[in-house]
């Protein structure tokens, strides 16, 4: 509270910090619910298909899928590190650790369309052929993963955008060492990005 | 002004903590990685569960500064989470009882 109080008294134009990130978190809270329901589903189907989902889970490519969990992980700490470089002052490394962030993303999704499309090419894709022709437990199993991963995918394209702008505001001092909210939020949901993939990867990509 | 922004500047953490977290979330994936490949039968979902877990609390904790945050936050952080556990076991309550 007393940091609230002050920043306000420091800066001529009225602000609270806390605030902002309370408003974040509750916005990710939403998320998680949202993506909360999609786990209950998962684990509802799981329950009642556990044979069909480890049989259509070997259809996945756990190497791409750790190569991703790997390249996510690395872009969260970039992303931790260009907030703290941007409150040590140092807006050059903060700028280099974001635009790497950004890179990691794009990698994440390259990685993301070799994987999708290598499933699309097998004829491994919501409504084909192929796949109505397998059981139940398989239809759910690529039913699910494409919504989830689909819809994980979404967010971070979403992610890449926020990110940018943050790139643009950081050049143009719109984002500085002593009002980095923007950039802390932003943080905030590349983390939750993150944090979702956490546990989309043993979920689809780990069963055996 | 002054004893604010050192609090605050106080409970920012350096470059240091980020990357040694970074390094156990990696060791943590690998070990997740191998884990998976030996046939650990019904637990093996437990314990990817459960290091899922911890990696999530590392991720919340450190990278998301819920540790450094007012403790209204890590309220709001309960409340949420206790609501998608309710909501995960009343269904299951329903699924498993059918």
């Amino acid at each position: 509270m007393n940091h609230t109080e002050n920043a306000a008294a420091v800066h001529p134009v009225h602000r609270d910090d806390v605030g902002a990130r309370m408003g974040m978190w509750l916005f990710l809270f939403t998320e998680i619910l949202l993506f909360g329901g999609m786990f209950l589903a998962y684990a509802v189907y799981r329950f009642q298909y556990p044979e069909q989902f480890k049989i259509a889970a070997m259809e996945l490519n756990t190497s791409l899928g750790t190569l991703n969990t790997v390249i996510l992980l690395t872009s969260s700490l970039t992303m931790a590190l260009s907030i703290t470089a941007l409150q040590k002052k140092n807006k050059f490394l903060s700028l280099v650790m974001l635009s790497m962030t950004i890179f990691f993303a794009f990698a994440f999704l390259i990685n993301k369309y070799f994987e999708w499309g290598a499933k699309f090419s097998h004829g491994l894709y919501p409504g084909s052929e192929e796949l109505l022709a397998k059981s139940n437990g398989e239809i759910v199993f690529f039913g699910l993963y494409y919504m989830m991963t689909g819809l994980h995918g979404l967010h971070i394209i979403i992610g890449i955008a926020i990110l940018l702008f943050m790139l643009v505001f950081i050049i143009k001092d719109k984002v500085t060492y002593d009002n980095h909210v923007k950039l802390e939020n932003s943080g905030l949901y590349w983390h939750l990005v993150d944090l979702i993939w956490i546990f989309l990867f043993p979920l689809f990509y780990l069963i055996h | 002004m002054d004893q604010g922004h050192s609090k605050h500047e106080h409970h920012t953490p350096g470059y240091g903590i980020y990357i040694i977290i970074w390094l156990v979330l990696i060791g943590l994936t690998s070990i997740t990685v191998t884990v998976a490949g030996i046939d650990f039968g019904m637990i093996a979902l437990a314990i990817a569960l459960f290091i899922a877990a911890i990696k999530s609390a590392l991720v919340i904790n450190i990278f998301m500064h819920i540790k450094f945050e007012e403790a209204i936050f890590k309220v709001f952080l309960l409340v949420s989470g206790m609501t998608l556990v309710v909501i995960f076991l009343l269904t299951f309550f329903d699924v498993y009882n059918r």
